[in-house]
């Protein structure tokens, strides 16, 4: 469970992750189908790229 | 009445009605299956908005009886849960919804089928309906036309030879159920209030798979078809943001 910290254009967001470490992320399509908005402050989910750990895909708003 | 613009810290507020909306209508949803009341489904809901804290916005409204309408098939919207209504295999159940925190309300519904075994024109039904309350979401963004939102709606619905309910349509939200303006779900693009930053609509797409035209029965509440035919029903609450529609109950 990771926090956003801030809001980037084009649906990008910088997310602090339980381990301090900070990543870029981008909304996956599944919420933008769904209209899900992400404001700073929310806790979400975070998928990492194996490729490239600082880049990740949010995938869940948590309540 | 005026049109009632919200700041964003009550916009706020109102994600957080709408939130708990959701969590209900999610809730619910998992009790629906052949065998089922309506009014099991009626008392699942109150159980889950005592727990949570909040207050159902359509009891007492008007009269009304309960805190969930629960339309069954041919009925559009404002049926009353009931002992006596008996959800079976195949059926779709159209479950509305709404509640107030901190004195702003949330409105939301979902038609859910019942069962496994739904016929493909029904579950076309359901899709269509949804795809068109998304279509409709789209169409807000700060200087659209109110007519955008119809439109958008309406075409959708109509490209599957489906019909758009014109007798009840989408209300603005707030401090009250229903505010100004009205959110029809059929218009024309570019015709219509031009919608502003700040404003909350609900926007509830009623689709019957046969003719338009709806009438009420003697309770006073219940809406059906005139032709039988089945009809679905699906709402969100929509806030207008300088970034395009912000859907308060998720």
């Amino acid at each position: 469970m990771a926090t956003v910290l801030e809001t980037l254009p084009n649906a990008m967001f910088k997310v602090e992750l339980e381990n301090k470490h900070q990543v870029l992320a981008h909304v996956s399509g599944r919420m933008r189908k769904n209209f899900i908005r992400i404001l700073p402050g929310d806790r979400v989910a975070v998928e990492l790229s194996p490729y490239d750990l600082t880049r990740g895909r949010i995938v869940y708003r948590y309540k | 009445m005026a049109i009632m613009i919200k700041t964003p810290q009550e916009v706020e507020k109102m994600r957080r009605s709408g939130t708990i909306v959701r969590e209900i209508l999610d809730h619910v949803r998992s009790f629906v299956k052949p065998g089922a009341t309506t009014l099991d489904l009626e008392n699942a809901a109150a159980a889950k908005i005592a727990e949570l804290g909040a207050t159902p916005a359509f009891k007492g409204y008007h009269g009304y009886p309960a805190v969930l309408c629960t339309s069954i098939n041919n009925e559009v919207v404002h049926g009353i849960p009931s002992a006596n209504r008996v959800l079976r295999e195949g059926d779709i159940v159209s479950i509305d919804t709404g509640v107030i925190i901190d004195g702003f309300y949330g409105d939301s519904a979902i038609t859910v089928p019942v069962g496994e075994k739904i016929a493909p024109k029904t579950k076309r039904l359901l899709d269509v309906t949804k795809a068109s309350l998304e279509s409709g979401i789209r169409a807000v963004k700060v200087g659209a036309s109110l007519g955008d939102i119809g439109a958008a709606v309406q075409e959708v619905v109509e490209a599957d030879g489906f019909s758009v309910v014109r007798e009840f349509v989408g209300h603005g939200i707030g401090t009250r159920l229903h505010e100004d303006p009205q959110v029809p779900n059929f218009g024309r693009r570019g015709q219509g209030l031009k919608l502003r930053e700040g404003m909350v609509l609900c926007i509830e797409p009623m689709v019957n798979s046969g003719k338009p035209d709806v009438q009420v029965l003697s309770d006073g509440w219940t809406a059906v078809t005139q032709d039988g035919s089945l009809s679905a029903h699906f709402e969100h609450t929509v806030a207008v943001t300088a970034n395009g529609a912000m859907v308060l109950t998720q």
